[in-house]
């Protein structure tokens, strides 16, 4: 019951705000409000999926705001050089990449995750100042491209719930989501155990990269251009979803869904707020951390009482 | 592995002399009076928050909400200011106090990781202090505060001296007193400490008040530098820069160890590195690659041997 609660805990809320937003306005619980909500959260959710995967494994990737943000430009700048295969490969090949040399620095030269990522972070963010002249320059997804099409709501969100559905598939049914556990329960005994405990480490980084990278694809293809000052602080909020939904930071524990539905708790917060009118927007963040205060700590203490 | 061990506990200290070196052989007016001030006053937020970090991350702890405790007393100091500077400053402080008792009891009697337990401020916090001040930058116009942020004492300017004070107290505190030692011991290892009967939640408490009221002060310099009180973009990402400080400077993310002098020659690399970029019209976007190819190379270094921990 404990351990249901606790795995649950972020999607038994959510039901709850969304019970209370239906009973006190009548615009809430309809397909225009939820899916405008879909949409938004479509990009955090990308991010998050690979933040749930990195913090099973007992690490951390603060990169992933950075990589966001430089996937967007490079996506913008593939489309106008190369059309729809410049505006796929080259952000996903470039945030592989960060992804691979921030995995290898971790796993192989035993380097602190807070600090490589953190790194990743600055490295990924200058060079995104780096091609754009500073930020001056602006690329533009030319009118009528393809790449346009991906950036339709309906796209992105089907993008994001497959995602979740083979990350779930991937962590759950296969001996590389099994390595992802046991690395993040216990390395010493995984290696131990002889299982490839650096290269699951590395892979999970790429695949945070990876898909920190296709989330800035698919915010350009949305927005037809790639903006340079996103991006900035959406580590924190990746890391918040991921906490809200039940995984530990310690490693070794987590489940997809449960992130799944912490982004869904911070959006809809989010809408409750704002609908609500009375409150200061930037009331938003104070109760986002009242929020995450309360919910971790419920967390903690019951994860305290399952032992 | 002498050699290995001088590099990783001298390493900062080296990058510094030398950095200055190339700066007096190769920067026109690196030596003048001027520009030292100028690096030292801009090198005072980042290193009185990186101070009470430091003894943060000593204890295996991480304190990232300090950017938005300096917000919070930015966004508080106009407020007081009809009392006089010193209400002003000591509501400030006792703000920073206060996030700093809530960061400490979310670790030490909810349990919850450091990490996430100073996220929650990070996120709740800025809020708060744009709540605070309306969303508003405001003028700051008490000729004391300025007096703070803008005067000079035989040619040392006044921020400088504060920080030089904070540093001696908390390399004092470290080194000579017992809260000292149990901090190390409770980094090095908690459940030991425990067993040995010290006083591990006090210290754990104390040590994030410290941190929060370090922050607290680092946004009343800065803001009295400004001669403004600006909560929406003050301390922004400074959490980043004082743990690159922190551990550039020799102290371990896995606590056990408090280098408070490595911090201060941590603090001065980071700042004198993007100085030296920036005055040899090196763009801003690669002086930020180049960083962190260097904290990246200064942790390579610093690492600890797999075995020999």
């Amino acid at each position: 019951m404990i351990v249901r609660l606790q795995r649950q805990g972020a999607l038994v809320v959510l039901v709850i705000l969304l019970a209370l937003g239906g009973l006190l306005f009548r615009t809430f619980l309809t397909t225009y409000t939820l899916g405008n909500l879909a949409v938004q959260a479509s990009f955090l959710a990308m991010i998050a999926l690979g933040m749930t995967l990195v913090i099973i494994s007992g690490g951390i990737d603060l990169s992933v705001g950075s990589v966001y943000a430089l996937s967007g430009v490079l996506a913008a700048y593939g489309s106008t050089r190369w059309g729809l295969a410049g505006a796929l490969i080259l952000p996903l090949l470039v945030s592989g990449v960060i992804g691979l040399i921030q995995g290898t620095l971790i796993a192989r030269l035993r380097m602190a995750p807070f600090i490589v990522t953190l790194c990743g972070l600055l490295f990924a963010r200058g060079l995104l100042q780096l091609i754009t002249s500073e930020g001056s320059t602006t690329y533009l997804v030319p009118p009528g491209s393809a790449f346009r099409w991906l950036g339709d709501g309906t796209v992105l969100v089907v993008i994001a719930v497959i995602a979740y559905l083979v990350g779930g598939v991937v962590l759950q049914r296969t001996p590389f989501g099994m390595r992802l556990f046991a690395v993040g329960g216990n390395e010493d005994a995984a290696s131990l155990m002889g299982l490839p405990v650096a290269r699951t480490k590395i892979s999970v980084y790429v695949v945070s990269g990876l898909l920190a990278g296709c989330a800035g694809v698919m915010s350009a293809a949305q927005l037809g251009s790639g903006v340079t000052v996103i991006g900035v602080g959406l580590e924190l909020n990746a890391i918040a979803a991921v906490v809200i939904g039940g995984t530990m930071l310690t490693g070794g524990s987590g489940a997809v869904s449960g992130t799944l539905a912490g982004v869904a708790l911070l959006f809809v917060i989010q809408e409750l707020i704002n609908q609500l009118g009375r409150f200061n927007s930037n009331m938003q963040n104070v109760v986002s951390g009242a929020v995450l205060v309360v919910v971790v700590v419920l967390q903690t203490l019951l994860s305290r009482a399952r032992r | 592995m002498l050699k290995r061990t001088a590099i990783r506990d001298y390493g900062v200290y080296l990058a510094l002399v030398v950095l200055v070196v190339i700066n007096v052989v190769i920067t026109p007016s690196f030596l003048t009076g001027d520009n030292l001030r100028t690096q030292l006053v801009q090198v005072v937020p980042v290193l009185v928050v990186a101070l009470g970090m430091a003894l943060v991350i000593g204890t295996e702890g991480i304190d990232l909400s300090v950017g938005s405790v300096m917000a919070i007393a930015a966004a508080l100091l106009p407020l007081y200011l009809g009392y006089g500077v010193v209400a002003s400053i000591l509501v400030c402080l006792i703000a920073g106090a206060a996030a700093g008792l809530l960061n400490g009891s979310l670790v030490t009697f909810a349990g919850v990781q450091p990490i996430v337990a100073t996220l929650a401020l990070l996120v709740g916090g800025r809020g708060l202090a744009l709540v605070i001040a309306n969303g508003q930058l405001k003028q700051l116009y008490n000729p004391d505060l300025l007096a703070l942020g803008t005067s000079s004492v035989i040619g040392i300017p006044l921020t400088v001296l504060v920080a030089l004070v904070l540093v001696i107290i908390v390399a004092l505190l470290v080194e000579r007193t017992t809260f000292g030692r149990q901090l190390v011991a409770v980094g090095g290892n908690r459940r030991a400490a425990e067993f040995a009967g010290l006083p591990v939640k006090r210290t754990l408490l104390t040590v994030y008040m410290l941190s929060g009221v370090f922050a607290a002060i680092a946004g009343v310099l800065a803001s009295a530098r400004l001669t403004a009180s600006d909560p929406s973009s003050l301390g922004l990402l400074i959490e980043l820069s004082a743990i690159t400080a922190v551990v550039v400077g020799g102290t371990p993310l896995t606590g056990g160890r408090v280098r408070v002098i490595g911090t201060v020659a941590g603090a001065l690399l980071m700042q004198l590195i993007s100085a030296t970029l920036i005055k040899h019209d090196v763009p801003a976007s690669v002086t930020q690659m180049l960083e962190a190819a260097l904290i990246a190379a200064a942790v390579l270094v610093q690492r600890e041997r797999r075995n020999g921990k």
